[in-house]
Order: structure tokens, then C-alpha cells, then sequence
């Protein structure tokens, strides 16, 4: 089982830098955008929630607590992707103006 | 199938990788929109095939209830408020991961099952920062709706209390940790969590609102990654990791964009109000009406637009594209220089701009446009205020002593709407308002471009 741990802890570490590499360069025109894309992606803890949720003889507590959960997760699942959308629409083409 | 089920985590995870990497340019952006949106639905579709999913009614009414909230925010939400949406997603996000932690805390209790060292440490931290982050993005969402004073509250010892009480609750969740089955702790670490949060962010001012936003999107990233660990599931601990150094690395650029430790905007209550009001002796300044302000930027041949949190507030954006194009049309270069810590949240601007139809190739950040200030000829400075001050650059004693501006102060001439000449949200006064250089176009900022738009179409028919 601690090797299980390990290989997560692996994981963690690489997926924290490869975030940190990619995100840097994002370019700072689209950061409010990428706040809500990266929102949404996290949102992911909705898979936990219904794990939760879902569990055979899961009792009233996790049933309730799970229920908001989920409803918190897709709420932001989307919101999210929709409004990164709605704003990424906007930004025009350098030659389309006019 | 629970094979199966950790290829699609595999794919889902590189797809999330894609989608953030594609955000590196507006041209290839919304491909990563699709990339994420895919990822997610193979991966919830998986997780419901794969595992004996139970309480269907209870999961399809939270996915109905959820997206019939979701999908009313996204597209009613005016661009002006996104600050606020984003604070409310940091606090679901957290609330989502706070719950599934203490649920599964309860599970095992109600089994007799003796929860692991290794899964409590991360229960315990997905809890903490899943609470915390929950009730301080309502804070700040507050704040950022003005239900709450956008002032920093501050009140005496406050550090203490709060270091105080972060003590208490880290060293509850230590003792849960060791002991896990005294389910009797843990309500009172989750209240005092849910304090912590709002306690966190009340002395926390509006302009200090960026760096706070990014911090708490880096802990919702964080609780979820935590939460992965708790259930071992990889794409948990691979999509909250990637939320958390996000959220790092925004909240360590608008850090850096104020010359600020975390620290420091954590627990320094920003504004020397005592500082500001000392030196708010009536200095003379010129000011400037509609119609001289148009005949000016009439006249230049290059223009830069510095837009701030006072052009959200007014909605002027939408005027702006319309000064814009009608200064463009009669040959003028107009640019926008753009602080990072302009507005609100992590690029606010580059959004209401861009709502506003203006192009993106326009936009110039902070260090591509500087040295373009000294042969600009007109400098309009709207609705912003201390990213401009050039104490910044030249007074040691100045609060905001180091922080990298925008040299507006180099160009021929500098306009600067302004309600009023009362000090921004730092409460310092701005020098640049006092040269002999710049004009001051008091009003609302809307109004006040409507007005020049008045005065522009005539001088072209003359």
C-alpha cells in the first residue's frame, strides 16, 4: 500500500511542475479565462464526490453531504467551461477587426 | 472495467494537460475548452460505468440541480462581475472537496474502519484548506460585490487571533490524525476552519483582490489534489495539482507586479491611511473639459489607453471601443497598456477589453509598452490610479515604494479620468495627478468618454 502512496506522491510531484511549466506560459492575456478553465478542470473532485455518494449501504450523512457536493462540482464544471468559452469568443482575431 | 476505468483516467488527465497547454495563445484557446470538456465527461462517464454506483436519485438530482445553476451563470454573468463568479467557483470547488473529506471521515468512523496515517494526513489537509478556502472565497466575493466594505477590517491583534487560531486547528487535526476515531474533534476543527477562512480575509483590501483570488484558487486546487490522495485516485491528484501551481504562479505574478511578498499581502493590511491623509493638503491641478480633452487626442498621432478597476466600475468599455475606432479612423495609434494587477482578478481587463470588441494585438502588457511611453503623445489613464504613480519609482518613503508601474508620467501629455481627486484604494497620493503635464478630466468615466465622442464627430466635419 506504501508503495501505492509513493507512486501518488510521484505523480504529485511531476503533475505540480509540469502545471507550474505549461501555466507559465500562458500568456497574461488570457489569466481570467485560464482562472475559470482551471476552475472547472479541478471541478474533477465531482468523480470523489460521486464515489461518496454512491457507495453501497452509504449512509443518510454521506448521502447529503455527497449530494451538495456534487451539485457545488457540476455547478462549477459548468460554469466554468461555458463562461471560458463565452470569453475566449470574444478575443478577435488581430486582422477581423472591423 | 475497473481496469478500463483507469485508461479513461489516463486519457482524461492528458486531456486536461492539452487543455492547459493550449491556453498559451488566443489562437488555439478554445480548442483547449474542448479538450477539458472532453476529459471531464469520459472521465464522470467512466466513474459512473465502472464502479457499483448506488443512490442514483440522489447523484442524477445534484448533476440536474448543478447544471441548472451552472448554465444561468455562465451566460448571464456580465463580464464587469466575472471577479465574483470566480470567487464563488473557488468556494464551491472548496466546499465540494471539504464535504467529500468529512463524509469520508464519517464513513469510515460508522464502520469501525481505522483510517491510515497516510489517509488522514491528506483528509486532514483537504478539510482544512477545503473549509478554509470555502468560507474565504465567500469573503471575498463579498468584497468584490461590495456586500462587504472593500476596506481592509482590521482590528487590534489581529494576527495574533488569527495565528492563534490557525494553531488550535492545525494542532486538532495532528491530534485527529493520531487518534482517528475521536469523531467528537472534528466538528470543532471544521468550525474553526470555517473562522480561520473568514478571518483570513476580511483585513485583505480590494486592490489586494488579485493576488487573493489566485491564492485561494491555489488551495481549492490543492484540497481537490488532497482529496486524491484520500481516495487514491490519480486523476484527482493530477487535475488538483495543476489547479494549485495555476493558482501559484498567477498569485506569484500579480505578487511580483506589486513588489509584495505573499506574507505581506496576507497579514499587512494594506493602506497607510494615516500616511495619505497627512499629505492631502489642496494641491493645484489642471483640469480639462470634454471638448479640450478631444481636440487633444485629436491632434496626437499615438495614443496609449491605460485602463483600471475604475472602468469596470463604470462600464465604460464599450465607449472606449468607440473612442477607440473613431480615433483609429482618423489615423491615431491607439494602444492599451495593461498592469497585471489592473482590476480586480488575473487579466479583468484583457476580458472587458476584449468584450468590447477590441483587438487583442492591442493589448500590450506592462514591459512591452513602458519604453513606448516617452514617444507617445497622450497618455489616458482611466480608472486607474496606483499602478501609475510614479512614487512608485521615486519616493522611498511611498507605501507602494518598488512596485513596477506603468510610466505614464514619460509621456507628452497625460489625461486622467477621475471621479474626484480622492486617493485610490491604497490611500496614497498619486503625483502624477500634480504635473504640469497632465490633465484632469473629472467625471464619471463613461459620461466623460461619451462626451468626447460628442465632440469628435463635429471637429471632423468642420
Amino acid at each position: 500500500m506504501s508503495t501505492d502512496l509513493e507512486n501518488t506522491l510521484y505523480i504529485f510531484m511531476l503533475a505540480t511542475f509540469l502545471g507550474l511549466e505549461v501555466i507559465r506560459k500562458v500568456s497574461p492575456l488570457l489569466h481570467t479565462p485560464l482562472m475559470s478553465l482551471t476552475n472547472a478542470i479541478s471541478a474533477i473532485s465531482v468523480i470523489g464526490a460521486i464515489m461518496i455518494t454512491g457507495a453501497e449501504g452509504a449512509t443518510t450523512l454521506s448521502k447529503v453531504l455527497g449530494f451538495i457536493a456534487i451539485t457545488a462540482a457540476v455547478t462549477n464544471i459548468v460554469s466554468g467551461y461555458l463562461i471560458t468559452d463565452r470569453m475566449l469568443r470574444m478575443f478577435k482575431k488581430p486582422g477581423g477587426k472591423k | 472495467m475497473a481496469h478500463l476505468v483507469s485508461y479513461i483516467y489516463i486519457f482524461s488527465a492528458a486531456l486536461f494537460i492539452l487543455s492547459l497547454k493550449w491556453m498559451n495563445s488566443p489562437v488555439t484557446a478554445r480548442r483547449s475548452v474542448l479538450a477539458g470538456e472532453i476529459g471531464m465527461l469520459m472521465a464522470i462517464a467512466g466513474t459512473l460505468l465502472a464502479f457499483k454506483v448506488f443512490n442514483w436519485e440522489w447523484i442524477l438530482a445534484a448533476f440536474f440541480i448543478g447544471t441548472a445553476v451552472g448554465i444561468p451563470i455562465a451566460y448571464i454573468m456580465p463580464m464587469t462581475a466575472v471577479p465574483q463568479r470566480t470567487a464563488m467557483s473557488h468556494a464551491c470547488g472548496a466546499l465540494a472537496a471539504a464535504l467529500v473529506g468529512t463524509a469520508e471521515f464519517y464513513r469510515a468512523n460508522q464502520l469501525h474502519e481505522i483510517l491510515p496515517t497516510f489517509v488522514m494526513v491528506p483528509l486532514m489537509l483537504e478539510t482544512l484548506l477545503g473549509f478554509l478556502t470555502f468560507t474565504g472565497s465567500l469573503m471575498a466575493m463579498g468584497k468584490l460585490q461590495e456586500v462587504l466594505p472593500q476596506r481592509p477590517i482590521t482590528y487590534r491583534n489581529q494576527n495574533l487571533t488569527n495565528f492563534a487560531l490557525f494553531v488550535i486547528a492545525a494542532g486538532l487535526a495532528v491530534w485527529l490524525i493520531i487518534n482517528p476515531t475521536q469523531t467528537w474533534i472534528f466538528p470543532i476543527f471544521a468550525g474553526l476552519a470555517l473562522l480561520f477562512g473568514v478571518l483570513l480575509i476580511i483585513p485583505i483590501g480590494g486592490a489586494d483582490m488579485p493576488t487573493v483570488i489566485a491564492l485561494l484558487n491555489s488551495y481549492a486546487g490543492l484540497s481537490a489534489c488532497a482529496m486524491g490522495f484520500v481516495l487514491g485516485n490519480k486523476l484527482l491528484v493530477i487535475a488538483g495539482a495543476l489547479d494549485g501551481s495555476s493558482g501559484l504562479i498567477l498569485s506569484i505574478i500579480m505578487c511580483k507586479a506589486m513588489n509584495r511578498s505573499f506574507t505581506n499581502v496576507l497579514f499587512g493590511a494594506f493602506g497607510q491611511l494615516q500616511v495619505a491623509h497627512g499629505q492631502a493638503e489642496k494641491r493645484p491641478v489642471r483640469s480639462a473639459s470634454p471638448e479640450e480633452a478631444a481636440s487633444i487626442l485629436e491632434a496626437a498621432s499615438s495614443v496609449i489607453i491605460v485602463p483600471g478597476y475604475g472602468l469596470a466600475v463604470a462600464q465604460a468599455q464599450h465607449k472606449i471601443r468607440e473612442l477607440f475606432d473613431a480615433l483609429m479612423r482618423r489615423g491615431v495609434d491607439v494602444k492599451f497598456a495593461i498592469h497585471p494587477v489592473a482590476g480586480r482578478m488575473p487579466g479583468h481587463m484583457n476580458v472587458l477589453l476584449a468584450e468590447a470588441d477590441i483587438p487583442y494585438d492591442r493589448l500590450y502588457e506592462m514591459d512591452d509598452i513602458n519604453s513606448e511611453f516617452a514617444q507617445c503623445d497622450v497618455a489616458l489613464v482611466i480608472g486607474a490610479n496606483d499602478v501609475t504613480n510614479p512614487a512608485a519609482r521615486n519616493d522611498k518613503s511611498s507605501p507602494i515604494y518598488g512596485m513596477p508601474i506603468l510610466d505614464v508620467d514619460k509621456a507628452h501629455t497625460v489625461m486622467v479620468i477621475k471621479r474626484s481627486m480622492s486617493p485610490g484604494f491604497a490611500g496614497i497620493d498619486n503625483e502624477l495627478y500634480y504635473m504640469d503635464k497632465t490633465l484632469m478630466l473629472f467625471g464619471d468615466a463613461k459620461v466623460f468618454v461619451t462626451e468626447i465622442l460628442k465632440e469628435l464627430p463635429a471637429r471632423a466635419a468642420a
